[in-house]
This record gives structure tokens, sequence and C-alpha cells, in this order.
């Protein structure tokens, strides 16, 4: 799975979750969090998600990791590659 | 026979659009059963019947809008045994919902020639024009950015009381309306209607209003107008009705949070805790000491022998809606987790049970992770308090003369003082931080 089919399917669960929202407009530094009003509750909504969709299992003290576009791409193709080898 | 009555799902709420009967008559019901489904402000609700017993008679139509306490329904507790009861009362409803058919009957007329068009009003302007078929189209508004105001619609309802007293004959009543207003321009309209005369002006009025009228103009209220319009209702009358008192609280988390990441660490994502459901638990637990709090002034303080905690979610077209985690004194935080899970999508798609919008006894605010320190929050009426939780923040903190850096809470609450005093309040803040101190006691 290359980057951008991780971006499509990060878009495609928060429109899931906040349909009023725009994700696929967001920037790479933008705060996903900040820039599309998602609170604690839809946060935890979306990581559920991305278990179901991807296997990955982002643990608590990760949560500061993934706050950007851009820092939850990569920790998730870092997750799928680990998981691979 | 029982009667089963369009519910009031808060203060706020004054009628419903029925859109489906879910039972028949003849089906039998049990409590819990839905029943109907109701287009309110607070969005579709699916309505509970809280009688046993078998549905004797449906009284109202899909698609009619009828005021709260209106019956709906007729339940026969014992079934087909009573059937000499029926007949009185049956009857005795038809007479009583007369008006309500004859609502329907005009605002059929109306969908059938209305178009489109949005114009600027405030919300209760636009009730009171709803409410008294005033098209808005025909005033000029003097509110802000030529928005029509409520005192706008009044002014059209007394000029229309005063044309119906001069004429005859029956034109259809915007064309009336409109050419008093071409009058009126030149002179101001002075003082309300007598009320005396109003029995039989209304009736002609009303006769006038059922003429067909031509391109009568629909105003159409999204659902985030209808919520926010909720809102000012409620909070309006909070604020009119409730001599609020406030108390603060600022809360050392740090054994809270490690107990819930501990928890979290053995349960799989979709168990995981938040914050959230351990405030929730720990007001439901400090409610058992405080009991005056979980209660309602309705003529008096009354006491709530179940404590339904309201959490307010706020939505993000705007507007807030409060459902409701039922006995949550006696759930689990796992199972008030669950609730939440369950709960809050549905509030934020505006699919609530009638239960889950009306039962709450008390409110919980939580403003949630990176946002405000502190919220003092409006109470819901007829409730008599509302809990505020703050964000959750590294504040310095004193403890045994030590002092360290601590993630810390500030809990308020904004009492009744009607009802109780800050005492109460107080011992309240006071078994929350104890509970929150003994997470594990939770």
């Amino acid at each position: 799975m290359n980057e951008e089919e991780i971006k499509n399917i990060i878009f495609q669960l928060l429109k899931k979750i906040a349909p009023e929202t725009e994700p696929a407009a967001l920037q790479p530094e933008d705060n996903i969090r900040e820039v599309l009003n998602i609170d604690s509750f839809d946060s935890l909504q979306f990581i559920v998600s991305l278990n179901e969709k991807l296997g990955i299992e982002i643990p608590e003290e990760d949560y500061g990791k993934i706050s950007t576009l851009k820092s939850l791409t990569g920790y998730l193709l870092k997750k799928l590659k680990s998981q691979l080898s | 026979m029982t009667e089963f009555l369009m519910p009031s799902l808060g203060a706020d709420m004054e009628d419903g659009t029925l859109v489906e009967w879910r039972k028949k008559s003849g089906d039998r019901v049990r409590r819990g059963d839905i029943i109907a489904e109701v287009e309110t402000q607070k969005g579709l609700i699916e309505i509970e019947v809280f009688d046993e017993g078998v549905i004797e008679k449906l009284l109202i139509k899909e698609g009619e809008k009828i005021p709260v306490g209106t019956p709906m329904a007729l339940i026969n507790p014992y079934g087909a045994e009573a059937e000499t009861k029926k007949e009185t009362v049956s009857k005795k409803k038809e007479v009583e919902l007369q008006p309500i058919e004859e609502k329907t009957e005009s605002k059929v007329m109306e969908k059938s020639t209305k178009k489109e068009i949005r114009i600027k009003a405030t919300p209760i302007a636009k009730r009171i024009a709803d409410d008294k078929g005033i098209d808005l189209s025909q005033i000029s508004g003097t509110g802000e950015n030529g928005a029509i105001t409520k005192e706008d619609v009044e002014n059209v309802i007394v000029q229309k009381k005063e044309i119906s007293k001069t004429v005859k004959g029956e034109k259809p009543v915007e064309k009336l309306v409109e050419a008093e207003l071409a009058k009126t321009e030149e002179k101001q309209v002075e003082g309300a209607p007598e009320k005396k005369e109003a029995q039989p002006i209304e009736a002609e009025l009303d006769k006038m209003e059922k003429q067909p009228v031509e391109a009568q103009k629909e105003i159409t209220v999204t659902p985030a107008e209808a919520i926010r319009s909720a809102v000012a209702a409620a909070m309006s009358k909070s604020n009119r009705e409730i001599p609020h008192y406030y108390l603060e609280k600022r809360i050392d988390m740090s054994k809270a949070l490690a107990w819930m990441k501990e928890a979290n660490r053995e349960r799989p994502i979709q168990k995981r805790l938040l914050p959230a459901a351990l405030f929730i638990k720990a007001v439901a637990s400090s409610l058992d000491e405080l009991s005056e709090l979980n209660a309602i002034w309705e003529n008096g303080l009354q006491l709530k022998n179940e404590i339904n905690i309201g959490f307010v979610v706020s939505l993000r077209t705007g507007g807030i809606i409060v459902p409701a985690i039922l006995q949550a004194d006696g759930k689990s935080v796992d199972e008030i987790m669950e609730v939440l899970n369950d709960i809050i999508p549905r509030a934020r798609a505006l699919k609530l049970r009638s239960s889950e919008l009306s039962d709450s006894t008390i409110t919980i605010t939580n403003i949630g992770e990176g946002s405000a320190d502190k919220v003092f929050g409006v109470i819901y009426p007829p409730q008599v308090a509302i809990i505020g939780f703050g964000n959750i923040t590294e504040q310095a903190f004193a403890e045994n003369g030590m002092l360290g850096i601590r993630p810390v809470v500030n809990i308020t609450l904004a009492g009744d003082h009607r009802a109780t005093d800050g005492i109460t309040g107080s011992r309240f803040l006071g078994a929350l931080n104890k509970y929150l101190q003994n997470p594990e006691s939770l």
C-alpha cells in the first residue's frame, strides 16, 4: 500500500466520522483534529476504524505522533512495513 | 383506556410532527416499545411507549403537526376486555381533536401551492408567523440586515385583525395585508388588538385563511436552525427563571488518568475508555450522596429516583443536543463508555429515542480536550444543576506542602438556588473529588 492509498483511506474514514467536513482538503501539516473540529470521542472512533481497516493498533502513548495528516500517513506506512517484515 | 400523548422532549419543545406510526390498531405494546417516529427540532425521534396493552385506536395521521400533550393513540391496558369503556372515551376524543384536524386541512392546502424561497427572519419570528399563518415574504424586516423580527410579525398580526373588522367580502389574506401594509406606510399602527372582539375576528380570519393562496412561499428551516432555536428557547427560559449559583473546584487527575491508562492498556481499541466515562460515573456516584441535585424544579423541588445524566454533545453544524445516559449509577465505567459509543453518533445524526431526550435528571457539559479550561453551564430546565468539566491541563499543584506539576481539571457546578444552596453544591464537588482520587472504587 502506498502513501496515496493510505491518504485515501484516511479521508474516507474521516468523512464517515465527520460527514460535514472535507478531509480531502487537509494540508499535510494541518492538525487533523483542530481543522476538522474532531473531539476526543470522534478521535477514538477514527482510531478504531483505522484498526478495523488496516489492522494497525495505535497505542494511547502514540496519539501525539499522529496529529497531522503527514505524521499520521508516515506513522501508518511505517507500521504497515513493519507488519510485512 | 390510556391516552398516549405527544411527549415533551424538553422544556423547549412545543410540538412535533408524526412522521410514521410503527404500530397499528390491534398491536400489543410493551413498556419501551417504539410506537412512532416524530420529527422535532431535535431531529427525528423514536417515541417509546410507557404503558402496556393493546392499541385501540391511532388518533393522529402521519404528517400531522401536533402540540405537546395531544392524545396520539388510545391504549387498552386490558386488551379486548374493556370494550364498553372504549366508546365513551373515543367520542370525547373526537370532539377534542377537531381543531387539530382543521389545522391539517389548511396545512395540506398550503403545501400544494408553496414555493421554496429563503427569507431572513429570526427563529421566533418564523415560529409566530408559522403559527399564525403569516406570509413572511410580505413583510419588510427592521432587524439586522433587514431580518424580520418578532415585532415585525406582531405588527402584521395587529394589522390583519384590524383589516378583518372592516372587510366583509372574502379575499385572500395576503392581498388584504398587502393593501393594509401599503396604507400603514404612512400611519403607524398603535396599540394591541382588543381581546373582546377576538372571537368573531378570528373566525373570519380562519375562514379567509382557508382560501387557496397563490404563490405562498415556504420558509425553509434547516435542522441547524431548528436546533439553534431549541437551544435558544431552553437557555432563555433557564436564564429568565432559574437563579443560578456557581461553584468551582480544581481536581488533581493524576490518579484517575493513571488508572485509565492502565485500564486501556488491557483493553482492545474498541473498548478503550475516555475521561468522559469516568466523569459521568463519578457524578452518578456523587449524586447517590447528594440526591437534592438529582431533581427537577416544578412547583417545588421533586427528587428523582433514577439518575439519568444528560451529556452535552456539540454538533459540528452548530448547536448542542443532550442525550441521557439512563440509570448511570447502576452502570460500570465500561458500560457508560458503551452507551457513549452508541449514543453520541446517534445524537449527532439527530436519531435519538424519546426517553434519551426527555428523562435527564442532571446535565454534564464536558468542554473537552484542547478547549477552554473551565465551563460555567446554564441549567437545562426543569433540572436543578449542571456540572461543567474543563480541559485537563498540566498545572502547578500544591499538596502536603509540596509543589508539583499535575494534570488538573477545573470542575464547576451551577445550581438552582431555589432548590439547593451553595453548601450542597460544595459537598457534591467534594464527593466528586473523593471518587476521582479513588477511581478504582467507581
